[in-house]
């Protein structure tokens, strides 16, 4: 499958292999409030490849969503982004231009003609993203004409063609029905049908399928892959659902409480998860169509309150792998491990190529 | 209406195992008002005449897409919610069977300590103005199990058995995490002792490692009181895991039912088909090859004709669309409503051993 063939290492990158599209370094995205400061993004850094769909994983609370946000600077107040760059590779015709978007103001022409134009983002809750006061017509033609230079009828025809393409019938009825006519998973195809309306270069879908029935998930992950497939998009794929990232992603980044903690391709992550954070992931979840029921084994305790982070490597408090003195101490090394993975834990101190 | 006659309980003899709860034909319709005068101009079959049994110490899944009665039909098995219809027989512990459908009131109290319930939202399904005392202690205190000073010594090792701290009690929800407040909700229905626990969704809001310290509690206090669990979900891996035997819901009818192997991997009907290709599987090694099906649940106000299934059903035939299927035993122990089940090869869950 041609969803397969593309490999994640950075290497390969002079040798014409994937091209990067996003370098996030040492993110951090807090969040002053009354009760303290939540650190919910502290220091992330992954790449996003052109084409490519990666998998952001991790619990409730890991900052994921938040990272995705501050990707597209829609982060609500108090949340800032206080450290980090987030390197944008731009197509300027030929031209290839390095954008820090960590740098830009929110509210910039630069970043009002990034966001929706070149990067888009879907929710877990449509109507997120959806007003209820307009038809899916009206919202999908002036995003349309926000970007693209469009007359209304030409917009008008182009929401109608989208519609379509995100499988809903009867596109030129439905083009101006309001959202409450539609059922769950009819808005969530007419929100995909506005996020893809200026052919995005990068799509940020924060889990897009969570609310929704397996048999309408698996129709909104086919159309997916379909319409990345035709308009050779990045998806960032943001769940806690491990079997939607093993059947979508390529590549996966793993999340605990703000920072990444391991990131590898798909395959090689849950043949062989390197974090025990990952490890203990993965012996938490049912696979289906295993006939022999081993009893689960869950990673002991819950994710810490974020005002009270632990000292040291933040998994060291649930991890049975814990090295006291060292762990409990000391914040881990990143360490590179072959085949363009990535693992932030101690267990690989000196294992690595870094 | 004429009932069909089913026959889905297959004697104690097959299984071995006593049948505790026995339902038949259950039927729950919501009447549908319109005008000033709130005339009754037709009604959702939420529940249209299901029937199954639940044998001792089993855990029955029921699974279906939202909408599909499941929630309804656990309710009216507890008469949380009033059946329109149907039996319930019940084999109380001195082995005498009881209708729980036809009992009023007061006979039913005394067996609502037998029969309880676990909520899916561990947030809006506890009091937030009680301690964990007030509501584990209150099944006790209005059953008459308990009172006074023994409330408290009860509550303390309820706590205990699901992994809290008895030195908690006096603690308002609030103060608990969402896993935590989900093992005080098990805590409360466990309190009388129950026989029957109807389980629904109860770890569809926790995240995923708490969701599997949850799952591995349920089974062990299965194991520690003999419980019985009627496990409501839509989550098929959980499902899996946990359950002897499942029922596959749809618009308020039972299309299939067989042990959790047997349906799994040789599912007989079509919807369950669809539903098991399209549950992700959590190898990348299995090439997703998902029956992706048409168009969306029908309005259970307004159902297809026939067989319900089949304006989505991609192996309908001219008689889908004419008659209904009777549900019936297929092979020992498998039951669905399908008029091409003995033809049909489907296609179920590869082995991921």
């Amino acid at each position: 499958m041609e969803e397969q063939t593309l490999t994640t290492t950075p290497t390969q990158e002079q040798s014409g292999g994937p091209k990067l599209l996003v370098e996030i370094e040492n993110l951090k995205t807090y969040f002053k409030l009354d009760e303290g400061l939540v650190k919910a993004v502290d220091g992330v850094t992954f790449d996003i490849y052109r084409g490519e769909t990666l998998g952001i994983v991790g619990e409730s609370g890991c900052g994921k969503s938040i990272t995705a946000r501050s990707i597209l600077q829609i982060i609500d107040p108090p949340g800032k982004i206080v450290e980090g760059s987030i390197r944008y590779h731009r197509a300027k015709g030929t031209q290839e231009q390095v954008i820090d978007i960590a740098q830009i103001k929110p509210n910039s022409p630069l970043m009002r003609s990034i966001r929706g134009e070149e990067m888009a983002m879907i929710f877990q809750e449509p109507m997120t993203s959806l007003s209820p006061v307009y038809t899916i017509g009206n919202q999908i033609i002036e995003a349309i004409q926000l970007h693209r230079k469009m007359t209304k009828q030409e917009a008008r025809n182009e929401a109608i063609d989208l519609l379509r393409k995100v499988g809903i019938a009867n596109p030129e009825q439905r083009v101006d029905e309001y959202p409450h006519q539609l059922s769950g998973g009819m808005r969530q195809r007419a929100m995909i049908a506005m996020a893809l309306s200026c052919h995005p270069r990068l799509l940020l879908a924060d889990e897009p399928t969570t609310a929704l029935d397996v048999t309408t998930q698996s129709q909104i992950l086919e159309l997916m892959l379909e319409l990345k497939r035709e308009m050779g998009m990045a998806i960032v794929m943001i769940t806690h659902d491990l079997g939607v990232v093993a059947e979508m992603a390529q590549r996966v980044v793993v999340m605990y409480l703000g920072r990444a903690v391991e990131v590898a391709d798909v395959r090689s992550l849950f043949h062989d998860p390197k974090h025990p954070y990952t490890q203990g992931l993965m012996q938490s979840v049912p696979k289906i169509g295993r006939k022999t029921r081993e009893r689960l084994q869950p990673i002991k305790g819950m994710v810490p309150n974020p005002y009270n982070r632990p000292k040291g490597c933040l998994f060291h408090p649930r991890c049975p792998q814990c090295i006291p003195g060292k762990c409990d101490l000391l914040e881990p090394p990143t360490v590179n491990l072959p085949g363009g993975r990535a693992v932030s834990c101690w267990l690989y101190e000196g294992s690595g190529q870094s | 209406m004429i009932q069909m006659p089913v026959q889905t309980t297959p004697t104690a003899k097959e299984t071995g195992r006593p049948v505790l709860l026995d339902v038949r034909n259950l039927q729950k319709y919501f009447p549908i008002r319109t005008g000033v005068f709130q005339h009754v101009t037709g009604s959702v079959k939420a529940v249209d005449n299901i029937s199954f049994a639940i044998y001792e110490g089993e855990t029955l899944g029921l699974v279906g897409e939202s909408g599909c009665g499941k929630t309804t039909a656990g309710r009216c098995v507890l008469r949380g919610i009033e059946p329109t219809g149907g039996e319930i027989l019940y084999r109380k512990p001195t082995g005498e069977t009881v209708d729980l459908a036809q009992l009023d009131k007061k006979a039913l109290a005394p067996l609502r300590r037998d029969l309880q319930m676990i909520f899916q939202d561990p947030y809006s399904s506890l009091n937030p103005r009680w301690t964990l005392l007030d509501i584990v202690g209150e099944p006790l205190l209005v059953n008459h199990i308990a009172s006074g000073k023994e409330i408290e010594d009860r509550v303390a090792d309820l706590l205990k058995r699901v992994g809290l701290r008895p030195e908690y009690m006096r603690r308002y929800p609030h103060a608990f995490s969402g896993g935590e407040r989900q093992r005080v909700g098990i805590a409360r229905a466990l309190a009388t002792r129950p026989r029957l626990v109807v389980a629904d969704e109860p770890v569809s809001a926790l995240d995923v490692s708490v969701r599997a310290q949850t799952l591995n509690l349920l089974q062990d206090l299965q194991s520690e009181f003999q419980l019985t669990y009627l496990f409501i979900s839509h989550d098929l891996s959980v499902v899996e895991h946990i359950c002897d035997r499942v029922a596959v819901m749809y618009l308020g009818k039972i299309v299939e039912m067989a042990e959790t192997e047997a349906l799994y991997t040789n599912p007989l009907h079509p919807y369950t088909e669809a539903l098991m290709s399209a549950a992700p599987k959590t190898d990348p090694d299995i090439k997703p090859n998902r029956i992706v099906l048409e168009g969306e649940v029908p309005n259970p106000a307004n159902p297809p004709s026939g067989c319900y299934f089949h304006p989505r059903c991609r192996y309908a035939v001219e008689r889908c669309k004419l008659e209904a299927p009777v549900f019936e035993e297929v092979k020992p122990g498998h039951f669905t409503a399908c008029h091409r089940a003995r033809e049909l090869t489907l296609r179920g869950i590869p082995s991921a051993d």
